[in-house]
């Protein structure tokens, strides 16, 4: 990534900025969120023609609104996704209306997870978790090539076994 | 390794930590299951009730006229008439043999050991089990003695290794070699991590033995006269002096008075328990279940009973477990850690080896402050965010107490900080109003937000620890030392943006205390942010509370 050698590249971090998720990463959101309208039309749609009540139609149309603007502002969300790896910590930011960043210290890193759903294995991406002994921190880097996810989640424990604090 | 916990060895005061296998005390399954065999007992005479008081009047006046019929069913008639009284006999003596083999046997097969790396338990007779806790990760040892045990002179030993209900019982042990124990583990395991750095370093350094024996002789000494003369073995309890020494162990101090300089002791008054816990939050929430069931009782509605009931089962528990835990509590600073004790009749003391305190908190209820009293909670790894009875006990320090009791709790709590921290930032922080003092405040546009406490809210960062503070009605400062934070987030909703402001929540292990400060300029949000992140990773490479032993001793 950062350094050919092997044994500086464990231990040192070049900082190289900010670096976004994979925009294809798009897809995997606007899939779920079609599945969800899909699955929210089909169930409005059979219980509207069972019981014939207005509200039950307006309140699946509104959600399937609501969720048609969400899949608008997809890309944006997506691009809004970052991490940054510094010397000694990783920030990690999402969001555009509720934004939220994180820092967290390499040594502080319990484990490191990589999940792949159907619709991500398909594009070949990956979801980078780390853990830490806060349940709060919840940093969850989605939609990583694999390649890159396995190279980041290889530097990471790397550098958690350098920088290993006690808990 | 050897030789260096052969050297820490040298200075134990029991030789249970020896790295052999030993055994409980031999009332263990009595005391584990003993409650389970009375109420077989108590069952069993309450229904021979009947029977046994003809017995009784068989014996008194002979002539008595009995009506068998009126036991027909009974078992005892069946076998008498049967004949097969023999059997019957034989039946309850096989039983009663069958009970105390298998206690017999999970006595023998109960066993604990204290290596220089871990403590292990295994147990079981058909189901073998187990379990071992690595020393480096102890997070605290608690002792319990409940009444039964305490009469017969034994203790609970539990070591609580972080992880959701991970921890090692060693019940029941003695109780006086239990408090030396406690003081063998934490000393092996500070004199572990000596070791580690020892082996680390370059060596040569590793053959000498008695670095860990400043800390480990001054520890060991006072306890010392009371508990090593040959008292570590089970059957030198026959003597004449039983009784008395029970009787002694019964009504000693809860806190070992060599064990700790009393200047770092802190004890509550008992007006002051009662107080706090009638003016406390919950006894409001009572007062308003009980009008509610009231109500429910003369206006009939019988739903009310049922929803209320635990309701105020749960509050009663809750103030009761305060007030049991505030009467004859203690905390106190010893060599190996904080240690607090509570308990009138069943007395338990927990002891937080240092470094283990991931954030505190202290808080004051409204009805509190005219008489200027502070509650103390911490997080510490391992315990649950439930609010079960014995986290809730483990995660409440200092029940309540006056500003120069949170003083010293916080100098227990917190070592290394300095005086200026402790004096002058905690104070304000306690009972600042806000505006122009240490705390880095949130602009007027805060008052959107947090219309009362605004000028409150703010945070301060200083010596490695990070204060956060709010509230109006109920004040509430809290510390997180920046060694032990796990991360940080800064949060902006389309509000806060609006208003300049953002919020920013430090990560720690989970319970009681979420660290937040609600609002703050948006630029005071990013130094925050910014100097936490930076702290977090500079305090962590300065901390040595790890290896305690080993830093007294360089």
């Amino acid at each position: 990534m950062s350094e050919p050698e092997d044994a500086p590249a464990t231990t040192h971090v070049i900082d190289d900025g900010w670096r976004r998720v994979s925009p294809k990463y798009v897809v995997v959101e606007v899939v779920g969120s079609v599945v969800g309208v899909a699955i929210v039309g089909i169930v409005g749609g059979v219980l509207w023609s069972i019981f014939e009540l207005w509200w039950i139609a307006a309140i699946a149309g509104g959600i399937i609104l609501v969720s048609l603007i969400s899949i608008a502002f997809e890309p944006r969300r997506v691009r809004s996704i970052a991490y940054r790896l510094r010397e000694d910590d990783l920030l990690f930011r999402r969001g555009i209306l509720y934004q939220r960043r994180v820092a967290v210290p390499y040594g502080r890193m319990q484990l490191v997870d990589i999940t792949r759903g159907p619709v991500a294995r398909w594009l070949g991406l990956a979801d980078l978790k780390l853990v830490t002994a806060a349940a709060a921190s919840g940093v969850a880097v989605p939609g990583l090539p694999l390649a890159e996810a396995e190279e980041l989640r290889d530097r990471l424990v790397a550098l958690a076994e350098t920088r290993r604090a006690g808990l | 390794m050897s030789a260096p916990s052969e050297g820490a060895r040298a200075a134990l005061s029991t030789d249970l930590a020896d790295g052999e296998w030993h055994r409980l005390h031999p009332l263990t399954p009595l005391l584990r299951g003993g409650i389970f065999l009375i109420a077989i007992i108590g069952f069993v005479i309450a229904n021979l009730r009947e029977r046994v008081v003809d017995l009784f009047l068989i014996a008194v006046s002979p002539g008595t006229p009995i009506d068998a019929d009126d036991f027909d069913g009974d078992p005892v008639s069946l076998l008498v008439r049967s004949g097969n009284v023999g059997w019957g006999l034989l039946a309850i003596l096989v039983l009663l043999l069958l009970l105390l083999g298998g206690f017999f046997l999970s006595w023998r097969l109960h066993t604990f050991r204290i290596t220089s790396e871990a403590v292990e338990v295994r147990s079981g007779i058909v189901f073998r089990s187990h379990r071992s806790a690595r020393l480096d990760r102890i997070q605290g040892i608690s002792i319990t003695k409940s009444l039964i045990p305490r009469l017969v002179g034994a203790a609970k030993l539990e070591v609580s290794v972080a992880g959701q209900s991970a921890s090692v019982q060693l019940s029941y042990l003695q109780g006086r070699l239990a408090d030396a124990l406690r003081a063998d583990i934490l000393r092996l395991a500070s004199g572990v991590k000596a070791a580690k750095a020892r082996a680390a370093a370059p060596e040569g350094a590793v053959t000498d033995a008695p670095e860990p024996a400043p800390l480990a002789a001054a520890a060991a000494a006072p306890g010392d006269p009371a508990e090593t003369p040959a008292g570590t073995t089970a059957g030198n309890g026959h003597g004449d002096g039983l009784v008395q020494r029970r009787v002694d162990e019964f009504l000693a101090p809860e806190l070992d008075p060599d064990l700790a300089p009393p200047e770092s002791v802190v004890h509550i008054p008992l007006g002051r328990v009662i107080g706090s816990s009638v003016l406390g939050g919950s006894t409001l929430a009572l007062l308003i279940f009980a009008g509610v069931i009231v109500w429910g009782l003369t206006s009939g509605s019988a739903w009310v009973l049922f929803s209320f009931v635990p309701a105020v089962i749960g509050v009663v528990t809750y103030v009761w477990s305060r007030i049991t835990k505030s009467l004859r509590y203690s905390i106190a600073g010893t060599p190996d850690g904080v240690r607090v004790g509570y308990g009138l009749l069943s007395t338990q003391n927990d002891t937080l080896p240092p470094g283990r305190i991931h954030a505190i908190q202290v808080g004051q209820p409204l009805l509190w402050r005219p008489f200027g009293w502070w509650t103390v909670r911490i997080n510490v790894a391992g315990q649950t965010v439930s609010a079960s009875g014995d986290a809730q006990r483990r995660s409440l320090v200092l029940p309540v107490g006056t500003i120069a009791d949170v003083r010293r709790v916080l100098g227990l709590l917190l070592p290394d900080a300095s005086d200026d921290v402790l004096d002058r930032l905690t104070t304000t922080g306690m009972v600042g109003t806000g505006g122009d003092d240490a705390f880095i405040g949130a602009p007027k546009a805060a008052a959107w937000l947090r219309p009362f406490s605004w000028r409150r809210t703010g945070y301060a960062i200083a010596d490695g620890v990070v204060l956060f503070r709010g509230g109006v009605v109920w004040r509430s400062l809290v510390l997180v030392p920046l060694a032990r934070t796990q991360s940080v987030a800064l949060h902006l909703g389309p509000l806060r943006r609006m208003l300049g402001l953002a919020l920013v929540r430090v990560h720690t292990v989970m319970g009681p205390i979420t660290p937040t400060l609600p609002v703050v300029a948006r630029d005071d949000a990013e130094s925050c942010v910014e100097q936490v992140a930076a702290g977090a990773i500079e305090w962590a490479r300065l901390d040595v509370s790890d290896h305690w032993g080993g830093a007294r001793a360089d």
